[in-house]
């Protein structure tokens, strides 16, 4: 009676696993087969005779080519600015008791999850119409970063926290410059809290499509999430081949990160974050 | 060490950023929402909550949000969260290739670009050539056009396809602070699959199934995503809370009452995130 119990729950944990494995597959199959294909179609078809040419076409456009410089300028940048600020501020918080630390914290926290998505886009774009910077990569930048600077302050100060003082009081000792220690010995230190920091960011920009769609114009700054959707406007049977070669190359560095991080640091889970 | 003036220095550039592009727009929307602001009107007035009383007398922003609380509800609350913990207690304690797979998969769906998903789901679901209907069509059934007949459906199943990951990550990592004696002791009694989850997992997880369904529902409340979609139609079927204001305050560029609708869509937010932190203070 137990035996067959145990198999009876084996059996229906395969039958689960596979079937919610299908779920999770079948819509993602397209992706990764039509751009290989020399007749691409909304069907999923293996490719009868495997090509490139998709590919080529997406190297050979202009503007999609364009899409790439943008999400890369727009997304680096902020990750840079991002990461810098964030390590700043999170070793300030980290050392000195500052009066309502803890609050400072909690308020960032509070308006980076509340302030978010479209209700974040009306008055967003409402400053940048003022301050000149619609339709801008710095206004882009600025924007990103002001959104994600609170978590990457939460995360890195966990970092930094986690960091012995006796590092910092013994190259006091020695008598290096504020600046030298912080260049010195915390920036290395803090480095695996940069990287996390720096992939979580941005994976996140270069993914985000509402925040340009908004506050860009003209078609010569679009990134590729929004250029993508352009694209898929004017779909025309010719052009599926272009979007979906083009879709799995916007793709490769999301995926590519999530293997690194996996690899290297596990994929550490952080409760609330990810907007 | 550094003093605290260095530390205050450290620290400005951050709260500068902060303040100018997050915290002070929020307010300013709310200054907004009491103006008749608009990029075709000639100058900016005072109107008071007059475009709040629009809103809240326009049987389309009511529309649009019946529409975002289903959304929220089957969508995240049911099926981001049940197939989340669906999945983790699938795994909770097993390992190989298939947990390794299916969990992978997930994770994909979750990580991959919104507009490449929304892409591929489109391809999916087609009526003539997609994969869903073809699968459908082995088993002898007609397929149908699932963007247009079932549109509300269509953008709930694949939120849950699109989210279920963060829930099953959230879930797997709080099944990990149950002692495993508990799940022994349950086998040795034999208690069934629905008594563990009633007398050990529920009580056990309850601030963190609070966490994540504080969390889910508020990403998935103001997610644009089902624009990517379905454009908010056929009709205005789909049109819920966040496409309802795109296309008030972007397309039609009647920012008052887009300001408007966004101070409400903030103060649900902010509801929701209280309610967050409470949880994870909790914890």
């Amino acid at each position: 009676m137990r035996l067959v119990k145990k198999l009876l729950f084996r059996v229906l944990f395969y039958f689960a696993s596979v079937l919610l494995g299908l779920f999770f597959v079948l819509p993602l199959l397209w992706l990764f087969v039509t751009p290989f294909r020399s007749d691409p179609s909304l069907a999923v078809r293996l490719p009868a005779n495997p090509t490139l040419q998709n590919f080529i076409k997406v190297v050979n456009n202009a503007y999609a080519m364009r899409a790439f410089a943008n999400s890369a300028i727009q997304a680096l940048g902020s990750t840079f600015l991002v990461v810098m600020l964030a390590a700043l501020a999170a070793y300030a918080l980290s050392r000195v008791d500052l009066p309502g630390k803890g609050i400072i914290v909690y308020i960032l926290i509070l308006f980076s999850s509340v302030v978010t998505g479209i209700a974040a886009m009306v008055p967003l774009f409402f400053l940048l119409l003022q301050l000149g910077l619609i339709d801008t990569h710095l206004g882009i930048v600025l924007a990103f970063s002001g959104g994600f600077l609170p978590t990457g302050i939460f995360l890195m100060k966990d970092f930094v926290d986690s960091v012995s003082l006796t590092y910092e009081e013994s190259a006091v000792v020695s008598g290096a410059s504020k600046v030298q220690i912080f260049k010195d010995i915390i920036l290395p230190l803090i480095g695996p809290g940069m990287v996390v920091v720096a992939v979580f960011t941005f994976a996140q920009i270069w993914s985000n499509f509402l925040l340009p769609f908004i506050l860009l114009r003209s078609n010569s700054k679009m990134p590729v999430s929004v250029a993508i959707y352009t694209f898929t406007n004017e779909i025309g049977m010719p052009k599926i081949g272009l979007i979906s070669a083009y879709s799995l190359l916007y793709v490769v560095p999301i995926i590519s990160l999530y293997i690194f991080t996996n690899r290297r640091y596990g994929f550490k889970f952080y409760g609330g974050i990810k907007g | 060490m550094i003093s605290k003036k260095t530390a205050f220095f450290f620290l400005l550039p951050a709260l500068v950023l902060i303040f100018i592009f997050l915290i002070f727009p929020a307010f300013w929307t709310l200054y907004y929402s009491l103006t008749d602001y608009s990029l075709l009107g000639a100058s900016t007035e005072f109107i008071g909550v007059q475009n709040f009383i629009n809103l809240f007398t326009s049987a389309r922003f009511w529309n649009a949000t019946i529409l975002s609380f289903e959304f929220v509800f089957f969508s995240a609350i049911i099926g981001q969260a049940g197939v989340g913990l669906l999945l983790a207690m699938l795994f909770h304690r097993k390992s190989g290739w298939l947990k390794k797979l299916v969990r992978n998969l997930a994770v994909a769906s979750w990580l991959i670009p919104a507009v490449v998903v929304a892409y591929a789901w489109a391809a999916f679901l087609d009526k003539e050539y997609g994969l869903l209907n073809q699968i459908i069509g082995i088993f002898g059934f007609t397929g149908i056009d699932w963007l247009n007949e079932v549109p509300m459906g269509s953008i709930i199943i694949f939120n849950i396809w699109r989210g279920a990951a963060f829930s099953m990550l959230l879930f797997t990592s709080a099944l990990k602070t149950i002692p495993p004696s508990h799940f022994e002791t349950a086998d040795v009694v034999g208690a069934s699959l629905w008594d563990k989850i009633k007398d050990i997992v529920l009580p056990q997880l309850k601030t963190f199934i609070g966490s994540d369904l504080a969390l889910i529902t508020l990403w998935t409340f103001n997610l644009f995503t089902p624009f990517l979609l379905t454009g908010g139609g056929p009709g205005r079927q789909t049109e819920i809370l966040p496409i309802y204001t795109y296309f008030k305050a972007f397309k039609y560029m009647e920012f008052g009452l887009g300001a408007a609708i966004s101070a409400v869509i903030l103060f649900i937010n902010l509801t929701l995130a209280l309610v967050y932190l409470n949880y994870l203070k909790a914890e």
